[in-house]
């Protein structure tokens, strides 16, 4: 697609586990200084798919490779070439911030000092608790640690599954400007998270459901663009279960889920603002007091969720 | 090489970092010894006998105070009737029945073996057999205590003609017949494998279960690298260990080694690559300590068990003594007793080494393909 060579490309991966299929063919290719976000729920196959790019476990069918070199075959180069976070804290909680670094990068062959200017801008956050244990550590400052392990040997990739997941807001955030600032001096990412409201952090973004891509790699703009029906928020006082209930009995709504304190209304056949006309007008009309009804601009989890109930017939295609 | 050196500099750094685990390492085990050692034996200090001397002789008056003289035995029912002697078993008033026939003085002075019969209470099977062993040494000077006195002269002319018998009975290399340094020693072998094995076991368990596991398995870290790494320290603490208690042993003890101390560094040197070995082996087959523990408890069990630590390895079935000759723990605790006890040199232990040193090249070989296995 491109004249250089993708820092991952994975083609057709498939990984079953007894009965449960994790990875039905997935293909994809993460450009070379991008951030690529892979997003789905928990139990998608993103866990799978990076663990796969890690050399941790093989793939049944299907090739992948990261920085040019096969998953399966060139494993032990790759392994000096990535820096993985897995998708749970697994640092040694027995040793200081410091240690846990040095021990890292030992084994990679080189020291903390070496490379401490690619650490700096994360690592100098938790410097000042560098005689900590890292089992003391805040959930956001556990981050800053294993993103600081996983970067200590300069690796070509970076790959990090869930990094922001079960941390609070304002660590989410930070981390997500962290990202930016790697990206800006070059360095591939490939992220997974299950928080929609973050694909908007990433260049490019995947959205995986059960071991599938739901449609082909895009922006998150593109992807939200894709979204071309009638989209409606609505807002009530009363039972959040009655509102979804009696919003889905209504005519010509294809859709309703909650978002957050919203209901948003998927219509068909009208514009969006005959639509929150109807939904407003129908809602009062049945006794709901205090309704909002207005047009809303599509986000990625609209698609995510529009997808999910009717699959985009062109995600099976291979565009790797 | 010095990919090893970072594995084995942050294990050590982690377990002097856990001081609990420390204390734990070394202060029960000792404790044990300590207790375990002097408790446990297989000495029966107390035999409460039944007497039914049928001579009223002197000679069977003289039998009997060496009986009672010999502060292991006491008489607690004297009747010339065999019912109530027996009668004086069943219902656990004696452990013991000790029967002279009439003619017992007459026997022995014409130099016939005399039939003196000893009944025992075998519900404790082991007790019973030490019983029959005093009992047999009891007799066994009484006939020669006899044959130097009054009788003496008749027996000899008696005798003379067709010389008896006499089994003479001698406890070399533990001449008090003390149990204190059989037990120590056993008990020595047993914490410094359970220490190994639980330690090797209970910690790459737990890097499984903590998730770092998966962190290091994508570091260029080798399968070879990641277990020697893991293995040398626990080594030394076993050492260690072994070395706290045998100044247990020989300090508190006071038991003296009667050998060359460093043949037993030899051969705990190699034991632990068995040993650990063995903790490597089991950590292949579980996912949390939890399960290590469980597991690792079992393994020991059986192998102490069926190692002739505490029981002889002799008196177990046929197929138990081949399996016990594959156990490297049998072959550790023959080792420690040889040479401490008997003072065996290099040539009495070399097959035992040998036998250690094989299993731990199998165990280790197992564990290494096993780990490979996982981790694809």
């Amino acid at each position: 697609m491109t004249d250089a060579p993708a820092s991952v490309q994975v083609n057709g991966l498939v990984k079953r586990y007894d009965e449960a299929v994790a990875l039905d063919g997935v293909s994809l290719a993460v450009e070379p200084g991008e951030l690529f976000g892979v997003i789905g729920p928990d139990g998608a196959g993103k866990s799978t798919l990076f663990r796969i790019l890690v050399t941790v476990i093989l793939p049944d069918a299907g090739a992948a490779s990261v920085d040019g070199l096969d998953v399966v075959d060139d494993y032990l180069e790759i392994r000096r070439r990535v820096g993985y976070m897995p998708g749970r804290f697994s640092l040694y909680p027995d040793l200081t911030v410091r240690e846990n670094l040095e021990f890292f990068a030992s084994v990679f062959g080189t020291s903390v000092e070496a490379e401490y200017d690619v650490i700096a801008p994360i690592y100098s956050q938790i410097e000042p608790f560098d005689d900590r244990r890292a089992g003391a550590l805040s959930g956001g400052m556990k981050q800053k640690l294993a993103l600081s392990c996983a970067l200590v040997h300069r690796p070509r990739v970076l790959i990090l599954d869930e990094p922001t997941t079960g941390v609070d807001a304002v660590s989410r955030a930070e981390f997500w400007d962290m990202l930016g600032e790697l990206k800006r001096g070059g360095l591939t990412t490939l992220v997974s998270t299950p928080y929609m409201d973050e694909a908007a952090r990433c260049d490019r973004i995947a959205l995986l459901q059960t071991g599938r891509l739901l449609r082909a790699p895009d922006t998150p703009e593109a992807v939200a663009r894709s979204f071309r029906a009638p989209l409606v928020r609505v807002r009530a006082t009363g039972e959040r279960a009655a509102l979804l209930g009696t919003l889905r009995a209504l005519d010509g709504v294809a859709r309703a889920e909650v978002f957050g304190e919203w209901v948003h209304v998927t219509g068909a056949g009208e514009d969006a603002g005959a639509l929150a006309l109807r939904m407003q007008r129908a809602l009062e009309g049945q006794g709901w007091s205090e309704v909002v009804a207005e047009p809303v601009a599509p986000s990625v989890e609209d698609v995510f969720m529009a997808l999910m109930s009717d699959p985009d017939p062109t995600a099976e295609v291979n565009h790797g | 090489m010095r990919t090893i050196l970072f594995i084995i500099r942050k294990e050590t750094l982690q377990v002097l970092r856990d001081r609990i685990m420390l204390v734990q390492i070394f202060v029960p085990p000792v404790l044990q010894l300590l207790i375990l050692a002097q408790a446990m034996t297989f000495e029966v200090k107390h035999t409460d006998l039944a007497l039914v001397d049928l001579d009223r002789s002197p000679a069977s008056e003289r039998l009997v105070e060496r009986f009672t003289a010999s502060g292991r035995f006491e008489v607690a029912v004297w009747t010339p009737s065999g019912d109530v002697a027996d009668e004086a078993l069943l219902t656990r008033e004696a452990s013991a029945v000790l029967r002279i026939p009439e003619g017992f003085e007459r026997d022995l002075r014409r130099g016939q073996p005399p039939a003196v019969q000893l009944v025992l209470n075998a519900e404790d099977g082991a007790a019973a057999g030490v019983r029959q062993a005093y009992a047999a040494q009891i007799l066994a000077a009484f006939t020669q205590a006899e044959a130097a006195g009054p009788i003496g002269a008749s027996m000899r002319a008696a005798t003379d003609a067709r010389p008896g018998v006499a089994i003479q009975t001698r406890t070399l290399y533990n001449p008090e017949g003390a149990y204190l340094a059989y037990m120590a020693i056993g008990l020595l072998a047993s914490l410094v494998t359970l220490v190994g094995i639980l330690l090797t076991s209970q910690n790459i368990a737990r890097e499984k279960e903590i998730g770092t596991l998966e962190q290091l398995n994508v570091t260029p870290i080798t399968k070879r690298q990641f277990i020697v790494g893991k293995l040398a320290p626990f080594w030394v603490l076993g050492l260690i260990e072994l070395t706290v208690g045998l100044l247990v042993i020989r300090l508190v003890f006071g038991i003296p080694f009667a050998g060359p101390v460093a043949l037993v560094y030899l051969g705990a040197g190699v034991y632990l690559f068995a040993a650990l070995g063995l903790g490597l082996l089991i950590s292949t087959a579980v996912q949390t300590q939890q399960q290590a523990q469980f597991l690792t408890f079992f393994v020991l069990v059986t192998f102490f068990f069926l190692g002739g630590i505490f029981t002889p390895v002799q008196s177990m079935p046929g197929w138990a003594q081949t399996v016990a000759e594959f156990n490297p723990i049998k072959h550790f605790a023959a080792l420690l007793r040889a040479v401490l006890i008997k003072g065996g040199g290099f040539g009495d232990v070399v097959g035992g080494i040998g036998a250690m040193a094989a299993f731990a090249v199998v165990v280790l070989t197992l564990a290494l393909l096993r780990y490979r296995k996982t981790a694809a």
